[in-house]
């Protein structure tokens, strides 16, 4: 975990703008030493321009660049202590893995004794597991192990700041888990900072200390994984960060406990942004915030009829889509354990989904 | 239909073309290497050696071929890497369709027409005159080995730059980034990775001006203006005016085994000095 008072780089208003197109506006954001920090957002939000930023590879049209408090805006990247994981890792074809990853310390000047990157090489190759493969070509080796090489093509240079875009995305879901979390723990181990780039949302959850949720070149909230999924600060954070059920109404009551007029249904909830009466807001309710089941309960819970549409099975838990003639249709999370007491529901079949009133969120329609 | 049959049948004409028009001419030139030239001229059947023992005769137009060819091409590559590089890489998306259109502008006109104009440019009339205005002496240009270099590189630049252009375009630009990233500053970045990377292009284009310059006659003709000759123009000289067919073969025969000993030696060191690499292609 980063120290919060130890910032290691800054985005300082950061703007990046390519003619008309703003691809980042106004971007301001720390660092900090040791951290996990990620850049979350669909393709075009402006978090891939600002790894760009920090790499060197684009210059900010306004605002500054820092890092360890130096501003570095005209520094070029090769004289940048950062390094990246590219996309496609860009390993050198025509080189092998040793000379891959020695490529960044035979840059150093002085130049380093050839024993010395030997020696640093063969440690990176144990790091990322993959001993004795120096010799390979690029070719040879497979997508996992390729992505492995371009890990420890920047870990060996021992970066201040390691950048990782999307290196993720051209790995099959099994791979993917077990890189993430080797990821996780190589930057346990290494103490390096890692700044990643994804539109993955689980990607972003499993690994990150903080997350850093990007829309339209502008970042929208940042926070740990468990308050931006508890407490997302706008509907496209709710909707992005986790499964959301989104009912929309009118504000009919603010203050401590907002309220909310949905379809007949009055829905009180916190509300993390002010609102005012009569503007359109919806209520944000996590599907495992709902219950399903046969009968409706006596407890004082909000109890909507509903039919089952679909159900997925997810293993330790199943999913159901379900739908209501005023609410229409929304997802409801079934632990195992409270399937096996109400036993399953097929689609077709009538049930009640139930939520104790206040839980929730009630966000604006931003 | 079976799929070999039709295999066999699309690939006839090539096959056709190749025994007909290279094949057989092949073997015919072989063949007259060891004949007589007849009395008015032509071929009387033989079979003596004395063709090749004669090959000594023409050393002038062999020495200059084997000095030109390869100076010539490495003249190309040195002009046409930095301008393929330049096309590739730096110059925007829509310049860069209108240049390599003007690479390929004067292939529109017959090399001989161009051939003339370089002949007025190098001529008494053309540099040299506008040299000694200036006071800078008086030189010769026309008729020299330079003046065949200008008119070489002139006429096989384009066959040099778009293999190296193709390389160098196909050649992955997050490569560069990669380097500079690792802190290569950029004359290390194109040393290290995009000069290597663009290595089949090189060799493929120095193969392909070097082979066609070997048998160049109209550029040494025009330009080197009966000084300069090339075995090319050495052969033009024994087939159509001296009219011996026999020691013309022999010529050619001496010609071909010439360019089979240069190219197997040339990929020989490609191949070595590529370390073996299987991506690296030379035609």
């Amino acid at each position: 975990m980063g120290e919060q008072n130890d910032p290691i780089a800054e985005l300082r208003n950061a703007s990046k703008h390519y003619g008309d197109v703003i691809a980042a506006d106004n971007v301001s954001l720390t660092i900090h030493r040791g951290e996990f920090l990620s850049f979350l957002g669909p393709s075009g939000c402006g978090k891939t321009t600002a790894l760009r930023m920090l790499a060197g590879f684009e210059v900010p049209t306004s605002g500054d660049v820092l890092l360890d408090g130096q501003r570095v805006n005209d520094l070029p990247p090769y004289r940048r202590p950062i390094n990246m994981v590219f996309q496609h890792y860009a390993l050198f074809p025509h080189l092998s893995v040793f000379d891959n990853i020695a490529y960044g310390l035979r840059q150093q000047r002085p130049r380093l004794p050839k024993a010395q990157i030997a020696r640093a090489v063969d440690k990176a190759l144990e790091t990322v597991r993959l001993p004795n493969y120096g010799k390979r070509r690029i070719h040879e080796m497979s997508g996992g192990q390729q992505q492995r090489v371009a890990l420890a093509r920047a870990i060996v240079n021992e970066p201040k700041l390691l950048l990782l875009d999307e290196p993720m995305a051209a790995l099959d879901k099994k791979l993917r888990r077990d890189m993430q979390i080797e990821l996780q723990t190589l930057q346990r181990q290494l103490g390096i900072t890692f700044v990643l780039v994804t539109h993955d949302q689980e990607e972003a959850l499993s690994m990150s200390d903080r997350i850093c949720v990007m829309q339209g070149g502008k970042i929208v909230q940042i926070g740990s994984p468990r308050a931006l999924y508890d407490n997302p600060s706008t509907r496209y954070v709710a909707d992005f960060v986790g499964k959301t059920n989104f009912f929309e109404g009118m504000v009919t009551a603010t203050g401590d406990s907002c309220q909310i007029r949905v379809a007949g249904f009055n829905l009180s909830a916190n509300a993390p942004r002010a609102l005012a009466i009569g503007q359109t807001a919806s209520l944000c309710l996590r599907p495992e915030q709902i219950a399903l089941q046969r009968n409706p309960s006596s407890e004082d819970r909000i109890t909507i009829p509903v039919t089952i549409a679909a159900r997925i099975f997810l293993g330790e838990h199943t999913e159901y889509l379900v739908k209501n003639a005023d609410l229409g249709a929304f997802l409801v999370l079934v632990p195992r354990q409270a399937e096996a007491v109400e036993g399953g529901f097929e689609p077709g079949q009538m049930a009640q989904a139930s939520w104790r009133d206040g839980v929730g969120l009630i966000l604006g329609n931003d | 239909m079976k799929p070999r049959f039709t295999t066999a049948l699309l690939l006839l004409p090539a096959a056709a073309w190749f025994v007909a028009m290279l094949v057989l001419p092949l073997i015919v030139v072989f063949v007259f290497s060891f004949g007589e030239r007849g009395p008015a001229g032509g071929y009387v059947p033989a079979f003596s050696f004395d063709n090749f023992l004669n090959l000594g005769a023409r050393w002038t137009a062999f020495k200059n071929t084997m000095v030109l060819a390869p100076i010539g091409t490495i003249a190309c590559l040195f002009i046409a890497y930095p301008l393929a590089y330049f096309l590739a890489i730096r110059a925007s998306a829509k310049w860069r369709t209108m240049l390599l259109i003007l690479v390929i502008v004067p292939f529109w006109t017959s090399i001989l027409i161009r051939s003339y104009a370089w002949i007025f440019l190098l001529g008494g009339k053309g540099l040299p005159s506008l040299i000694a205005a200036l006071g800078l002496g008086h030189i010769q240009l026309i008729n020299t080995p330079f003046a065949v270099l200008v008119g070489i590189v002139y006429g096989y630049l384009p066959l040099m730059v778009f293999p190296i252009y193709v390389s160098l375009e196909r050649l992955d630009k997050r490569l560069l980034e990669a380097a500079s990233d690792l802190g290569a500053p950029p004359l290390n970045t194109f040393l290290t990775v995009t000069l290597p990377l663009s290595m089949p292009g090189v060799a493929t284009g120095c193969m392909l001006v070097f082979i066609l310059l070997m048998g160049e006659f109209l550029i040494p003709a025009m330009l080197g203006g009966g000084k300069v000759f090339f075995v090319g123009n050495a052969l033009v000289d024994l087939f159509v005016q001296s009219r011996n067919w026999a020691f013309g073969s022999a010529v050619a025969v001496a010609l071909v085994l010439v360019m089979l000993v240069t190219v197997t030696a040339y990929m020989r060191f490609t191949r070595r000095w590529s370390g073996g690499r299987d991506d690296i292609s030379l035609m």
